[in-house]
């Protein structure tokens, strides 16, 4: 009772500190923190798992979302659920016919198609063909399409300017002509081309309507450098010398409302023209029926798998980083069990504990996932910059990033916090 | 001498602990030890190593259970209590003070005074208050900011002294305190303990020193797991 040190031991004493008994979370984290900073190196290298698979998962779904809407795009263009049927050459004995024989469809075939096959919702028959068309000084050399109504939906075209052909036009076979956009700007330029007269070859041709852009086609031709008139227009007055049997067509385009029937109405219109042209059992056929969406589809399909395996691969790295979190927490329980037994005498409760070895699991895996979407973001812009690859960046990609740190420090950091928190105290504080 | 106080706050009865009870390994560390320490005594327990006093204290500390008979710390039966119970006790009634200080490297002597009561719920603004002033009363008012490895054997014990009553607990539970100090830091320590029993404090101190021991009121001696008041 004679010690400096003894001051004022007063200080001491009186009645409880008041307290609801637990931890804050602001407390927790700032204690988590303190250790993690403490171990800054073993920290980032920690968290290095997760920053690269975040980054990957990142850049992955990126690309794969812009490679998919790239496909998108490109099924929007060829029209929607749609089929050709296209003239082949015609065989006779072991002679294959020259071009000109290529004429075998005809009208009826449309419109046997059209009566017979379930499922085709638009068919129109078509014919082509190159043309000057003029106005005035000006000329361009275009493709003219004859066609039926049924085409633009099938094709997908939508008119911008004009009310375009009317049932009357294609039934009178009427010299009207609806202009595709890069053909209208040729002609036109800024002026009003509804109503004005044009020549197609000799022939002088009334405009009735502008189509929408549709930009460049997959093989990179212009899709817009073009002209349409009814399809018997196109017979009487542009097919000029070409000798062609009355009622041929080039080609049919069929259309179904859905893509699922796109299959089935492939089959019944193999069948259908087969009957038909009396081709033989074990004869080449002398038409074509093609399905371009179907190609395009299982483009999509074969993206889609990509995708799925590179997310794979990015939830692969996400696990071997989280297992790297795991470890590295064992190791940090076991180095600090002395930490924990004192921690645990002074009065936290094995959910204190638990709570806090959780939040340093979630503060590697959240910062590494921060890191992560940093790096994923800037590798997505350099791909799109230099790596000529489609990428889409979205809000969406970067709550699945983060969604996934989350996972992964919560599920890897659970064990670790539960084994430190169910540790014996009289034995954590003999160590 | 202290008088006999009115009011207990360790009382036990017929407590024991056995280990491995039933098999061959089986270890009776403690055997039907009954005590009452009141309100405000120093008592010291005695006992060689071996002799079941470090069970007794984890017994009297909250950090065990026994597999007889019947403890009340403070009034409440710890038997009762589940793990977190039991934690929730220990930071309310009961300050620990070790051999080997048992401080966290990395935090100031101030952050170390204060984290039972970051357990307690307590805001960081008062419990800056309350450690600064618990460590002034230990005499460390100068050296909140210093680490452990800046601050001698017997200032880092008074460090651990002034957390062990952060809280305000009703008894100081030392386990060896001065076994790692030399005999003069020893003595300043224990003169402490005195001065806290002078304001109030129960002071329960285990040791195995009897020149240690006789600075308390009471002693009661540990012998084979057997417990024993000793005459003075």
């Amino acid at each position: 009772m004679n010690r400096a040190i003894t001051a004022a031991p007063n200080e001491l004493s009186g009645p409880a500190v008041a307290t609801h008994g637990r931890a804050g979370l602001v407390d927790i984290l700032a204690m988590s923190a303190h250790a993690l900073r403490g171990n800054w190196l073993r920290s980032t290298l920690t968290a290095l798992g997760v920053i690269i698979g975040i980054a990957a998962v990142i850049v992955m779904v990126s690309v794969g979302q812009g490679t998919q809407s790239r496909l998108d795009e490109t099924i929007a263009r060829l029209g929607s659920n749609r089929i050709d049927v296209m003239a082949n050459f015609s065989r006779q004995g072991a002679v294959r016919m020259g071009a000109g024989s290529a004429t075998t469809l005809s009208v009826r075939d449309a419109q046997a198609i059209r009566e017979r096959v379930d499922g085709a919702a638009y068919v129109s028959g078509i014919l082509r063909g190159g043309t000057q068309v003029i106005l005035a000084e000006q000329n361009w050399s275009t493709q003219w399409y004859g066609v039926e109504p049924d085409y633009f939906t099938v094709y997908d075209w939508k008119l911008v300017e004009g009310d375009g052909l009317l049932p009357d036009d294609y039934r009178a076979a009427a010299t009207k002509v609806i202009l595709g956009k890069t053909v209208r700007e040729k002609l036109f330029g800024d002026s009003d081309p509804v109503g004005a007269q044009i020549r197609v070859g000799r022939v002088p041709f009334t405009v009735v309507g502008v189509t929408g852009e549709k930009g460049q086609s997959g093989w990179g031709g212009d899709q817009d450098d073009v002209i349409f008139v009814p399809l018997e227009t196109a017979r009487r007055r542009l097919m000029g010398q070409l000798q062609l049997p009355p009622g041929a067509l080039m080609q049919i385009a069929v259309g179904t409302q859905t893509a699922e029937e796109l299959e089935p109405v492939e089959r019944s219109l193999n069948e259908l023209m087969r009957e038909l042209h009396k081709i033989q059992p074990g004869a080449e056929d002398d038409f074509m029926v093609r399905n371009l969406t179907s190609l395009v589809s299982a483009r999509t399909e074969t993206t889609r798998l990509m995708s799925l395996l590179l997310g794979a691969v990015a939830t692969i790295s996400l696990i071997v980083g989280g297992i790297g979190i795991m470890n590295i927490m064992l190791v940090s329980v076991t180095e600090r069990i002395r930490e924990i037994g004192l921690r645990m005498a002074i009065g936290a409760t094995p959910g204190d504990i638990q709570r806090q070895f959780l939040a340093e699991a979630m503060m590697i895996s959240l910062g590494g996932g921060a890191i992560g979407i940093a790096i994923g973001i800037g590798g997505s812009l350099l791909a799109s910059r230099y790596g000529a690859l489609p990428v889409q960046l979205d809000f969406q990609v970067i709550a699945l990033a983060t969604a996934f740190a989350v996972a992964t420090g919560l599920f890897f950091g659970y064990y670790p916090a539960r084994k430190a928190a169910r540790l014996d105290p009289i034995e954590a504080l003999r160590q | 001498m202290a008088s006999p106080a009115d009011r207990a706050v360790i009382e036990f009865e017929g407590l024991s602990k056995v280990y491995a009870a039933g098999t061959a390994a089986e270890v009776v560390a403690l055997r039907n030890a009954s005590a009452r320490i009141g309100a405000g005594e120093f008592v010291a327990i005695i006992g060689p190593s071996g002799s079941g006093k470090s069970t007794l204290m984890n017994l009297i500390g909250c950090l065990d259970t026994p597999t007889g008979g019947r403890y009340l710390c403070d009034g409440q039966d710890v038997a009762t209590l589940d793990a977190a119970g039991r934690a929730e006790l220990r930071r309310q009634k009961i300050g620990f003070v070790f051999q080997g200080f048992h401080l966290l490297p990395r935090m100031t002597a101030l952050e170390n005074v204060v984290l039972p009561l970051v357990y307690a719920g307590v805001p960081g603004s008062q419990r800056q208050q309350l450690g600064l002033r618990a460590l002034q009363a230990v005499g460390l008012g100068e050296r909140a900011s210093h680490r452990p490895s800046e601050l001698s054997g017997g200032q880092q014990q008074r460090v651990a002294i002034a957390r062990a009553l952060i809280n305000r607990p009703p008894i100081l539970l030392a386990d060896e305190p001065t076994g790692a100090l030399d005999s003069r830091t020893g003595e300043e320590i224990l003169a402490l303990f005195e001065n806290l029993r002078m304001v109030g404090h129960t002071v329960i101190l285990i040791t195995h020193d009897p020149a240690v021991a006789a600075h308390a009121d009471r002693v009661l001696a540990m012998h084979d797991g057997e417990l024993q008041e000793q005459a003075r």
